[in-house]
């Protein structure tokens, strides 16, 4: 097969950046998408220059490492995958494929198509969690949970933090990846105490970490390479909505009237 | 080298028990003036890290990727093993340990794996309270699946995301500790050397993979939780970031490394399909509870796999080992693969692999019940191959997968240099020259969130430490030295890639140090990889600069260090004359090619020293004592 | 800060305000459409119907100061929305194409400013008469047809009123959403029902300058 790229190069945060074209015409549409691009770096090396800078790990499509958006679209034209799981097969011989890191004010750019995630971490700190102390756990089965909401919650749970959601989102919000989390530990009992706290928590950081407003486009629905579904931004914004109206009055910081 | 394993006296089921009710505590308003070193964010890294923090010490913690929640273990699919019993079909600690110990073929240390087994429970509780939404029943409780090398039905799952929940689990109890100030994540950033002071570890030396900036940490211990090797094969299950440098950096400090040749080659990975691969994905082992693997019973028979009748296949696991069938544990599984694809009964076009088949399991289970066990592994081989295995019988071959082999430790999970302690797959771990199903997890975990919160305490509490700063000598030195290095190898700028070197390093130890091994091609290998190496340093050419992301840089360093570890495992492999679990030596076989185990000579762990740059290791042994489990000839016939 | 203060801060509470608002809106576009559709029953009705919400004392004046308040409310809450999301993506995509988004979705800002523009001519029009040509107070039913006779007023009406469609069909799904209102049951209802309202908005107030054009009725 024969491809032309056109990759968007950045030295660093301080440069400007740029596309430049590659052409490369032996590549096997057997192929995954990166190891095209690791086809394209040997190539680059071997004639001096500097290799593209991408990130990836896993190549099963589970650690969210590789994120791009190619030609237009976060993670490439198949569905319901990630970069390392897309293969040249949904390519045609002579396509021009441009190929650009995540666009968001959120995630600063490192080099080439690497940017900087961390404030989907920074989320997570705020309140991603179900606070218990290794050894104080009850007996596993002494909670029981119905399949169907074990199972809603790992839908929700599935999510893979690559940010295409962000990426992809013609307003750059992270709702879908912060709705997944809160829906996945509020979903289940054992994240009840802390539920409603968590989503305001993680709301608040998310908005701090400058992404834009989800507008309910639905295009992070539809990139997201595990199909997290948006039913879950609106399960999270209950949850929000809940908090921040209607709070319990143990954590609307008025418990203490009670004692009068 | 003191190779002491410090086992706690009394019965099997007693010594855990009584080690922690006997342990020296740390006050707790002491354990804020002690700072621990965490490097790793995988299962076991970030499940220590996090339990530390909440016990009261100041953790650093430290992993290349840009996000602690992207550690290795994100990968696992398959499950975590816990003896719960809530099949009520035999299940208990002691089978738990007995299988484990077997399993391994009898080149583990007995009182580990019964705390293993021991502690399992807890495990799933710790897990369920954070969240991971395990796989359950419509009743609510629990549910299970079997798993490769076990006739009970104990692994624990989140469809086909187990390592993911599992790591988010502990993950998120991490961020918790971020938040409560407890613990700082230095995400990107990249272990290169170990300073070890006054005889013990204090401190690590990294290099930050954005801005290229080495710098020590000093620290009270040091805790490496870094994964295991098998990416040393290029060609693995692995991530490809998966490296053994911080174990090796620390080999080198002085700490010794046990059984480097046992290396786990899984039986159900996609097999290889062009010179451009990068990864071998793994295809669950969950796969063979319902799957059926064969292959035509006609040498070279190209026909299409739904037309061969049932009597011209072999069903060659059930064949030879009608006791476990498709569900042999992997070292076996993977040999008879290789020796029937050897005899050229292999399909696909290399003839590198074979058929594992549900059609059978869809038709008698139907399409629903398949669906919903296996469809998103499905989905996967077919994003890959482009076929379906809905409809046509899935090509597998086996492919490295893990390393049992790792820095050696003793019952506290401490090396032999006092105050390193190594978890997880990093440690030569308890799951001796083979590692059964869904039991990485387990241990990764219970190192973390179960065994180091006592025994590090345990360490701190006997041991008087002097202050150190990253500015005193010793650090200073090791920083020099890391500078260096990676001066060094951005100075060579010859004519080869790092990934061509990976790639022939990869197919010399897979040639001869991989499926089975031999004398006269181990001395080849070693040869092969010394030479190299020496190539290596004469001809790669890293790009770019040291300042700046660079991630060629970045595998040049771990290259350089496989290329040493390469040749330590064909050394390893040479010196075992025997065969057991993964390590088949071509010499010591039965006549009807089972491995045959010398426990007269080989009942040991092997522990290698480091000696000076090209000169030879020294090799020395913990002897192992079974009391529990008698070593018999393991037999899944 | 006061809860509520916060709530308005973040992101989903001024989504939460621009929702409830345009709920209000919806509420009263399809009062109004329903009002104006009284046109089709004649002249007396039509006025009697303007009369009749004269004639109960201080209506007018809290329709109008409800109007104003959501109006208000709902285009401040959009706009720093809007201008929010315009800014969270610094360096734009060489290519981007949508999978999902639609071009209704995309544009709420303009179909609204465009609606409000609207809602101000509409206002100066039909209300207070100062930009129609030939105004009797009182007399809706002669202002109306007056007024749509001339072709370049019934294209702004026209357009205005496709307008204010497209930001309902995107607008009346997306409030399920926003208040989270998703049940697995019923949610393939919520994109239905805001394509008829949308539809049938558009429908009952377009037909108006038609039918007058067309002198179909007079
Ligand atoms: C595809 C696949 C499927 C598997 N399925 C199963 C299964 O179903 N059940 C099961 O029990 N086991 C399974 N395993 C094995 C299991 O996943 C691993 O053994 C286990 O997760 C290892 O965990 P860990 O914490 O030791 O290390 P890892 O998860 O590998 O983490 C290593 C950490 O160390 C960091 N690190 C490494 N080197 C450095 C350095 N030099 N500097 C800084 N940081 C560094 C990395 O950033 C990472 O955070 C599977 C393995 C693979 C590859
Ligand atoms: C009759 C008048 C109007 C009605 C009935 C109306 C209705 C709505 C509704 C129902 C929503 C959906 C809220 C949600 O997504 O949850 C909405 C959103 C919006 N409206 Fe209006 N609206 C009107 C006027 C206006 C005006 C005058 C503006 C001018 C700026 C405007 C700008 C917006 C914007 C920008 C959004 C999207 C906000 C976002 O998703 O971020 N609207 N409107
Ligand atoms: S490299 Fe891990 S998801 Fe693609």
């Amino acid at each position: 097969m024969r491809l032309t790229l056109h990759i968007w190069r950045q030295r660093n945060r301080n440069d400007r950046g740029r596309f430049v074209k590659y052409e490369i015409n032996d590549v096997s549409p057997d192929m995954s998408f990166l190891e095209m691009l690791d086809v394209l770096n040997q190539r680059l090396i071997e004639h001096g220059e500097e290799p593209v800078a991408f990130e990836h790990d896993c190549r099963e499509g589970i650690c969210g490492c590789c994120g791009m958006v190619i030609n237009g679209v976060a993670n490439g034209p198949e569905k319901g995958t990630t970069v390392c799981q897309l293969h040249l097969r949904h390519f045609r011989d002579g396509d021009v494929i441009y190929i650009e890191p995540w666009r968001s004010r959120a995630f600063p750019a490192i080099k080439d198509l690497v940017v900087d995630r961390s404030a989907l971490d920074r989320i997570m700190q705020a309140g991603g969690f179900i606070s218990v102390r290794a050894g104080s756990a009850p007996e596993a089965n002494t909670v029981l949970i119905p399949k169907e909401t074990a199972e809603l919650a790992m839908d929700a749970a599935g999510c893979i933090g690559c940010g295409a959601c962000v990426a992809s989102c013609p307003n750059g919000a992270a709702a879908l990846f912060v709705a997944a989390k809160i829906s996945h530990l509020g979903l289940l009992p054992q994240g009840q105490p802390e539920r409603h706290r968590r989503a305001r928590a993680m709301v608040r950081q998310m908005d701090r970490e400058g992404f834009g407003a989800c507008s309910n486009h639905r295009e992070c629905e539809a990139v997201c390479p595990k199909r997290i579904s948006i039913r879950f931004i609106a399960l999270a914004n209950r949850d929000f909505l809940k908090e921040s109206l209607a709070p319990s009055e143990a954590t609307s910081g008025k418990a203490k009237n009670a004692k009068k | 080298m003191n190779l002491a394993p410090k086992v706690p006296s009394g019965p099997l089921e007693e010594k855990w028990t009584r080690y922690r009710s006997t342990v020296k505590l740390v006050s707790p308003a002491n354990k804020g003036n002690f700072t621990v070193i965490v490097v790793g964010t995988g299962l076991a890294g970030a499940s220590a890290a996090a339990t530390l923090a909440d016990l009261g010490y100041n953790v650093l913690v430290f992993c290349f990727q840009d996000s602690a929640r992207r550690a290795h273990s994100v990968a696992a699919q398959g499950g975590i093993n816990a003896a719960k019993n809530y099949r009520n079909d035999g299940d208990s600690t002691m089978r738990l340990f007995s299988e484990t110990v077997a399993g391994g073929d009898f080149r583990s240390r007995e009182a580990n794996v019964y705390r293993l087994a021991e502690i399992s429970g807890g495990i799933i509780d710790q897990c369920v309270a954070q969240g991971v939404p395990f796989a359950r029943e419509y009743s609510g409780y629990l549910a299970n699946r079997s798993f490769g090398g076990s006739l009970v039905s104990r692994t624990f799952y989140c469809r086909g995301q187990t390592g993911q929940q599992l790591l988010l689990g502990a993950y998120s109890a991490l961020c918790h500790q971020v938040t409560l100030g407890r613990v700082k994540v230095f995400a990107r950033t990249e272990m290169l050397d170990l300073v070890v002071a006054g005889g013990r570890a204090r401190g690590i030396v990294t290099r930050d993979l954005v801005t290229g900036r080495v710098e020590a940490h000093a620290a009270d211990a040091v805790l490496l939780a870094t994964g295991g090797y098998a990416n040393v094969f290029f060609l693995s299950t692995n991530a490809r970031g998966a490296n053994a440098t911080a174990i090796w950096r620390a080999y080198r400090r002085g700490a010794g490394f046990a059984n480097p040749c046992f290396t786990q080659i899984h039986p159900t990975c996609i097999p290889q399909s062009g010179h451009y691969q990068s990864k071998l994905p793994l295809m669950s082992e969950a796969l063979r509870n319902d799957g059926r693997v064969w292959v035509p019973k006609l040498k070279g028979d190209t026909r299409d796999p739904a037309e061969i009748p049932e009597s011209e296949r072999d069903y060659y696991l059930e064949r030879m080992y009608p006791g476990y069938g498709n569900l042999a544990p992997r070292d076996i599984a993977s040999r008879a693969t290789k020796r029937v694809c050897d005899e050229g009964y292999g399909v696909g076009v290399s003839g590198r692999g074979v058929y594992l088949d549900l059609t059978g399991a869809t038709a008698r289970l139907g399409e629903d019940a398949v669906r919903e066990r296996y469809g998103n592994l499905f989905e996967m081989y077919e994003c890959i191959t482009g076929e379906e295995p809905w409809k046509a019988p899935m090509r597998i071959y086996p492919a490295p997968h893990y390393t049992m082999g790792g820095l050696w430790v003793d019952y506290g999970l401490q090396s032999t240099i006092a105050g390193l302690f190594v978890l997880g797959e990093a440690n030569f771990s308890d799951h001796g020259a083979n590692r059964l199903g869904a039991s990485a997890l387990m241990q990764g975990l219970a190192d973390g969130y179960f065994i180091i919160p006592y025994t590090l305490g345990e360490y701190f509490a006997g041991a008087i430490l002097e202050k150190v700063s990253p500015a005193d000598q010793k650090f200073t030195e090791a920083q020099k030295e890391v500078e260096d290095r990676v001066a060094r190898l951005l100075s060579v700028q010859g004519r080869r890639t790092v990934d061509s070197f990976h790639r022939e390093l990869g197919a010399v130890l897979w040639e001869h140090c991989g499926m089975s091994r031999d004398a006269a091609g181990l001395r080849a290998a070693t040869g092969k990889i010394r030479a190299l190496r020496g190539q290596f340093w004469e001809d790669v050419r890293v790009p770019g600069d040291a300042a700046d992301l660079n991630q060629e840089l970045e595998k040049a360093g771990r290259v350089a260090d496989y290329l040493e570890l390469g040749e330590l495992m064909c050394r390893d492999a040479l010196a075992r004359e025997e065969s057991c679990g993964c390590h088949f030596r071509e010499e010591f076989q039965t006549t009807d090619g089972e491995a045959m185990r010398d426990d007269g000579r080989f009942c040991h762990v092997a522990v290698w020293e480091f000696a000076a740059e090209d000169r030879e290791p020294a090799r020395y042994v913990e002897p192992l004592t079974f009391e529990a489990v008698k070593p018999a000839e393991r037999s899944y016939k | 800060m006061h809860r509520v203060a916060e709530f308005y801060r973040s992101t989903p509470g001024k989504k939460f305000v621009t929702t409830v608002t345009g709920a209000v809106l919806f509420a009263y576009v399809v009062l109004h459409t329903l009002g104006n559709l009284q046109i089709y029953f004649g002249t007396r009705m039509l006025n009697a119907y303007a009369g009749l919400l004269h004639s109960v004392p201080g209506l007018v004046w809290a329709v109008r100061f409800v109007i104003a308040l959501s109006g208000t409310l709902h285009v401040v809450a959009a706009v720093q929305l809007t201008i929010r999301n315009w800014g969270s993506r610094p360096i734009r995509y060489m290519v981007q194409r949508y999978r999902e988004a639609d071009w209704a979705g995309r544009t709420m800002i303009w179909s609204g400013t465009g609606v409000a523009a609207f809602a101000v001519y509409h206002v100066l029009h039909l209300a207070l008469g100062s930009v129609h040509p030939d105004f009797v107070p009182g007399d809706v039913y002669h202002n109306v047809m007056a007024g749509l006779l001339v072709l370049p007023v019934s294209i702004i009406y026209i357009a205005a009123v496709v307008l204010l469609g497209l930001h309902l069909y995107h607008g009346l799904w997306s409030f399920f959403q926003t208040l989270g209102w998703s049940h697995p049951l019923y949610d393939s209802w919520r994109r239905a029902f805001a394509t008829a309202f949308a539809v049938g908005v558009v429908a009952g107030n377009v037909s108006i300058p038609v039918t007058v054009l067309l002198r179909l009725i007079s």
